[in-house]
């Protein structure tokens, strides 16, 4: 199914909208899920299945938000911060986030910030063009 | 003791589909207050009502392996009142199930009319929260199914109808 970045954005857009009773100028590219947005856990599983059936496509939990494998391992992080091995497992499993400002303060507290908006895209558009 | 909002379970289609009666009566005693001289049946109580009969649905999916529980109420719109008297049919189908969670999707309607539309997401506790204690009362249905087990039979034996020809004529 070939769309256009911006035709999955106006639809990530109506997921998140939908999801979590926020406004549609609130669904900024860079806004985060989680600070911005106020979604928590369950929001994630509700925006995973909204997106699989808007966009036809299977996403398994830990490929789009796998940050729980990530922090619970004791190679990846250590005084509350990633190790750079936990930096690699990041940059591997999170190719759709942009990590650049999350690498001047690895923070496991902050991964929550990885999951903006433009992530989400990324993630679906990648799909789909694997598709 | 659990509040039981759902009798009966007249359609059953495992991991896809269910249908389920409840009766209100003027006996369940918070319509007494609720309103006085206008009884109706809460609007909470009617998400109770299709949490039960969706998580059950999910539940069984799973042969009831994992602890289900609501997590969100993605959608309750009403439309009409209910009153004693009233039989409910609840129509619940499940819209998509994965290892930790699963969304339905419900209808209430009373006489062919639609009552009310109400969509849920459910938790798999196992899958997410293995080894954390949760009270009884969270799940919709707990190791001792004892007053879930009249439901339940009509479920596991076959009694509730499935399959293709179980369109109400």
């Amino acid at each position: 199914m070939a769309m256009n970045r911006d035709e999955i954005i106006q639809q990530v857009q109506e997921v998140l909208v939908d999801a979590l009773g926020v406004d549609d100028d609130e669904v900024t590219a860079e806004a985060t899920l989680m600070g911005d947005l106020g979604a928590e856990s369950i929001d994630f599983l509700d925006i995973v299945f909204r997106l699989e059936k808007m966009f036809g496509i299977k996403i398994p939990r830990e490929e789009l938000f796998p940050a729980e494998n990530l922090m619970n391992n004791s190679d990846f992080v250590q005084n509350g911060k990633l190790t750079e091995k936990g930096l690699a497992e990041l940059r591997e499993k999170m190719p759709h986030t942009d990590i650049t400002g999350f690498l001047d303060d690895p923070d496991i507290n902050k991964l929550g910030d990885l999951f903006t908006v433009n992530a989400i895209v990324n993630y679906v558009e990648g799909k789909l063009n694997a598709a | 003791m659990r509040w039981i909002w759902i009798d009966k379970f007249i359609e059953f289609q495992s991991g896809r589909h269910a249908v389920a009666l409840k009766n209100v009566t003027l006996a369940e005693e918070h319509l007494h207050d609720h309103f006085p001289g206008f009884p109706v049946m809460p609007e909470c109580l009617m998400i109770e009502a299709m949490a039960q009969t969706s998580g059950i649905l999910v539940g069984e999916a799973k042969n009831f392996q994992e602890k289900v529980i609501l997590a969100k109420i993605k959608k309750a719109v009403f439309f009409d009142y209910v009153k004693p008297g009233d039989t409910l049919k609840l129509d619940t189908k499940i819209e998509s199930i994965a290892p930790e969670a699963a969304s339905t999707s419900g209808k209430i309607t009373c006489a062919d009319k639609l009552i009310a539309e109400i969509d849920l997401i459910f938790s798999h506790i196992d899958q997410n929260l293995a080894g954390k204690e949760f009270p009884e009362e969270n799940f919709v249905f707990t190791a001792d199914t004892s007053v879930f087990e009249s439901l339940l039979r009509d479920v596991v034996s076959g009694n509730a109808r499935t399959g293709a020809d179980s369109e109400q004529k």
